[in-house]
């Protein structure tokens, strides 16, 4: 189970503010929300929200420099960080703008996966509980996802993160993603959407012929994951409760196949039946395609946790994730705040010197300089790394596109 | 944007240059003048074809092949543009292209003025329209849409045959009815993702790296969108134009009517006036009457009394379906006098107001019966009222209730409810009509309670000469050598429904 020290909840009072004065990645944090400057006051107009202490939720909170969003980060202490849309008006100033001319204008396009959406065909836990059993899930939905939004939609610039208790978001940067109408949202989430209905339905996967390019693409991601997945671990086949579920899914008329039961040569022998094909796809399927909240992804002022912010019941940290290290990623070995701000206490001895060094340089800088080598003592080192790649991702490409376009200039 | 009958403006290029294709963006606003006249009846027969559209839409499935003989003949009763060439024959007696096409540009322009105003209102002109546009682009043929397209600037790159050759399978797989064949005939367009939502959301097409691979015939999907974009931008800047036109005094009153118009006849001109005798009306009611008008009749008849609304909405009705003043006098004296009021009072009350539905006292104008859309969109009934629509304004258990107790069958009280949760009273009360008479299809599109009575009657053969008054579409038909006299009495007509709208807003 996501086992994090008890004491989390209890010490986050004392934890939160070491965190957002010495660990949270500030600069990297303003760099990314202000995608190179290029639109005027894109920061400035940025929705955040606040949960403070006691449950009280703040909205419309929004900042016009890094500094200020430090300051302020610091003196309210948020147990949660969400983030909104760019808006036509700075948030903060909301209630002094003329009824109806406050909008949102752009947002990055997100996802968002949680392990209770599958609790009817995972055996190994249920609700808030994550396994690493169960963790494969994530990777498939991963899998699928990414190569889809890259391949399909063109997309270049996305940022995925553990959610710090039971899922992942995956946060669509480009351009063009931020600046997709509602319409265009849902138009995307759908197309990725193969899990239809809740708990009344039985066969939530009904595919038909041809099989579409995209479905085949996420049935071989799958496949590769089924036998060690379904059958191993999660044990589908295990015992008469959860075999029946499995047959809940067939058509009747499939019973009367002499279909062999034991566990492993139920699904090798599909390359007997070819007509079945489909059939146990849909099954595959239904175990293991991500499901994704339409909602979340459709709308353009819609709030979702922030990156590097904690999660509070399990007080670990929303780290970035790297792709090429998927297979070996463990959301049990994400830093915990408390990790991370133990590790800071650690002393380390060739620091003494360079104190000093510092000292006689401007307070700020070296207030910087000093929380660039803390976060760099703790666990949380290797994720600001993953961020930084990504931002350097989206520089690279906004040098690029400026090339061209001055280029187009010159030529007449 | 100019406004027609403003300023005039010299058309330099020939007619054929100005129309050239059946269908158009309504890009740009037509620059000519026009007479008062055609501004109205433009506007009330391009609004007669939207609302057929919106009822035909609700009755039968978009593109089948009952919609799209339903829509043809709309098109051709009210003169559209539809298919033919420009070059081609004028129909014996009938509009030319030319003018078919040159109405089309007018009267979308003039609607466009009085959709602007309201968000309600702008989602229903552009949702008409677009099922407009959809049917219309589909009855294209290849080459009439491609030319559309390229008239229209819409450059989708084709994608090469290299292309199409190695993704061949995956087209095939992604886009319906298509196989190896057709993918390398067919032409195929890269549109952005953006531009084909709809193919995306149901997953109908090939994507990559953020490009739709749409064969030749599904573009019609993309360049709806479009349409929908423009026309929804173009609305809102017209809202921002408003105020100046709406300053023109001729045509001020014209625009704020045609939002709630109700386009059919008026039933003012009673041309079965005398034939109905009073012994009839209970047996009428139960036979003839639609729903709202048998719930007042017994209403009437246990309490011997109505308030005010229910009086003139029945009142109205009964005027329309043939009683005289004296008829009517007697017949609501009758059944005051049953109740709480003695005759004088009635003499001195309620007669007046009778007489006033007559138009014989007071402003002396000859009120006209409601149409369905006033009784449904002004002065909802009250406890102890029982005027309005019941499909409207009852509950719905209590109009179950109703229809059960006048021995609607179960499944038929589905199919009124079901229309009615979707907001489509008027479909309900024709169904109602429907499973009275035990017909399948009405053969009218319901808008008026004495067009129910009417044809009602026709159903059932009575015995009363019921005439119908000349379509206005049909009389500008009858005369194409002197397209004068017909337009005067069309401005007539047309100025009668306009004139009788003012009732629509006065209260009485």
């Amino acid at each position: 189970t996501a086992g994090a020290p008890s004491s989390a909840w209890a010490c986050l009072p004392d934890l939160l503010p070491l965190y957002y004065r010495r660990l949270f990645p500030f600069s990297q944090y303003y760099r990314w929300l202000s995608y190179g400057g290029v639109s005027k006051n894109y920061f400035q107009n940025r929705e955040f929200s606040f949960t403070l202490k006691d449950d009280i939720y703040v909205r419309y909170q929004s900042f016009t420099t890094q500094n200020e969003l430090e300051k302020e980060m610091q003196k309210m202490v948020p147990y949660k960080i969400d983030i909104g849309a760019v808006y036509s008006h700075r948030p903060s100033q909301h209630n002094a703008v003329k009824s109806g001319t406050f909008q949102a204008l752009e947002k990055e396009l997100v996802f968002d996966i949680d392990m209770t959406d599958y609790d009817d065909v995972r055996r190994c836990c249920s609700a808030a509980d994550i396994c690493s059993k169960c963790w494969t899930l994530m990777t498939i939905a991963i899998r699928i996802l990414d190569r889809a939004l890259r391949e399909d939609f063109g997309f270049h610039h996305l940022l995925w993160v553990y959610s710090g208790r039971r899922g992942v978001h995956c946060w669509v940067c480009d351009d063009a993603a931020r600046k997709l109408s509602v319409a265009a949202r849902s138009a995307v989430a759908e197309y990725l959407s193969l899990i239809k209905g809740g708990e009344e339905t039985v066969r939530k996967v009904v595919l038909s012929d041809p099989i579409h390019p995209f479905i085949n693409h996420s049935l071989s991601v799958v496949e590769r994951y089924f036998c060690q997945y379904a059958i191993v671990e999660q044990d589908i086949l295990g015992s008469k409760e959860s075999v029946d579920k499995v047959l809940a899914l067939l058509p009747e008329d499939i019973l009367s196949f002499p279909v062999v039961l034991s566990q492993y040569q139920y699904f090798t022998s599909r390359y007997q039946y070819q007509s079945n094909f489909t059939i146990l796809s849909e099954i595959m399927l239904q175990y293991c395609y991500p499901r994704l909240d339409v909602n979340v992804s459709k709308g353009v002022n819609h709030l979702l946790k922030s990156p590097f912010s904690i999660h509070p019941k399990t007080g670990r940290i929303s780290v970035p994730i790297d792709l090429k290290e998927l297979n070996t990623f463990d959301p049990f070995e994400v830093p915990t705040i408390s990790l991370i701000c133990e590790e800071l206490e650690r002393p380390r001895a060739d620091e003494a010197e360079d104190d000093d060094v510092k000292d006689k340089e401007n307070e700020q800088e070296a207030g910087e300089r000093r929380r660039i080598r803390d976060y760099k003592r703790t666990s949380l080192a290797k994720y600001v790394k993953v961020f930084d790649r990504f931002l350097e991702a989206m520089a690279r490409s906004r040098k690029g596109e400026m090339l061209q376009k001055s280029d187009l200039q010159k030529d007449f | 944007m100019q406004f027609p009958g403003r300023r005039k403006k010299v058309i330099g290029s020939s007619q054929n240059d100005l129309y050239d294709h059946c269908l158009q963006f309504y890009g740009q606003p037509p620059l000519e003048n026009i007479s008062l006249t055609e501004f109205e009846t433009f506007a009330v027969e391009r609004l007669k074809l939207l609302k057929s559209v919106e009822n035909i839409g609700v009755s039968y499935v978009k593109n089948s092949e009952q919609y799209v003989k339903k829509l043809d003949a709309e098109f051709s009763s009210l003169n559209f543009p539809l298919r033919t060439e420009l070059g081609d024959r004028r129909v014996q007696g009938g509009t030319s292209e030319y003018e078919k096409r040159r109405k089309d540009h007018i009267s979308h322009f003039i609607l466009r003025l009085a959709y602007c105003q309201t968000e309600d209102l702008r989602r229903w002109f552009i949702q008409q329209e677009m099922d407009l546009f959809r049917y219309r682009f589909g009855e294209l043929t290849s080459k009439h849409k491609t030319d559309f397209l390229h008239k229209n600037n819409l450059k989708y790159e084709t994608v090469s045959a290299e292309e199409k050759k190695s993704l061949k399978d995956k087209l095939i797989t992604s886009s319906y009815g298509l196989s190896g064949i057709t993918v390398e005939e067919y032409d195929f367009y890269k549109v952005p993702f953006q531009d084909a939502l709809d193919l995306v959301r149901t997953r109908k097409v090939y994507l990559l790296a953020g490009n739709a691979y749409i064969p030749h015939h599904e573009i019609v999907t993309i360049v709806l969108n479009d349409f929908r974009t423009r026309l929804s931008k173009a609305l809102a800047m017209t809202a921002r134009s408003l105020p100046a036109v709406q300053s023109d005094e001729r045509l001020q009153p014209l625009l704020s009517h045609l939002s709630h118009a109700y386009v059919g006849q008026d039933y003012s001109i009673q041309k079965n006036m005398g034939k109905i005798s009073l012994e009839q009306i209970d047996a009428l009611s139960g036979k003839s009457f639609p729903l709202c008008m048998r719930h007042l009749h017994k209403a009437l008849r246990e309490n011997h009394h109505l308030r005010h609304g229910g009086r003139m909405q029945y009142g109205l009705f009964l005027k329309g379906i043939g009683l005289t003043l004296d008829q009517a006098l007697q017949f609501w004296r009758s059944e005051f006098v049953k109740g709480k009021v003695d005759a004088d009072k009635f003499d001195k009350a309620y007669a007046y107001s009778v007489r006033h539905m007559f138009g014989k006292e007071g402003k002396r104008t000859d009120y006209t019966p409601y149409s369905c859309m006033k009784v449904i969109l002004s002065n909802p009934p009250s406890q102890g009222d029982y005027h309005g629509c019941p499909f409207r304004h009852s509950d719905p258990e209590l109009l179950k209730q109703k229809l059960q107790n006048y021995k609607v069958s179960p499944s038929g009280i589905n199919q009124i409810l079901e229309l009615v949760k979707g907001m489509h009273y008027q479909l309900a009360c024709q169904k109602y009509f429907e499973l009275t008479h035990n017909v399948e299809d009405a053969g009218f599109s319901l808008n008026h309670p004495n067009q129910y009575f009417t044809e009602s009657q026709k159903l059932l053969g009575g015995g009363l000469e019921i005439k119908k008054e000349v379509d206005m579409s049909q009389r500008s038909q009858e005369n194409p050598a002197n397209m004068t006299r017909p337009s005067q009495a069309n401005s007539k007509q047309a100025h009668e429904e306009m004139g009788d709208l003012d009732s629509f807003f006065q209260d009485e």
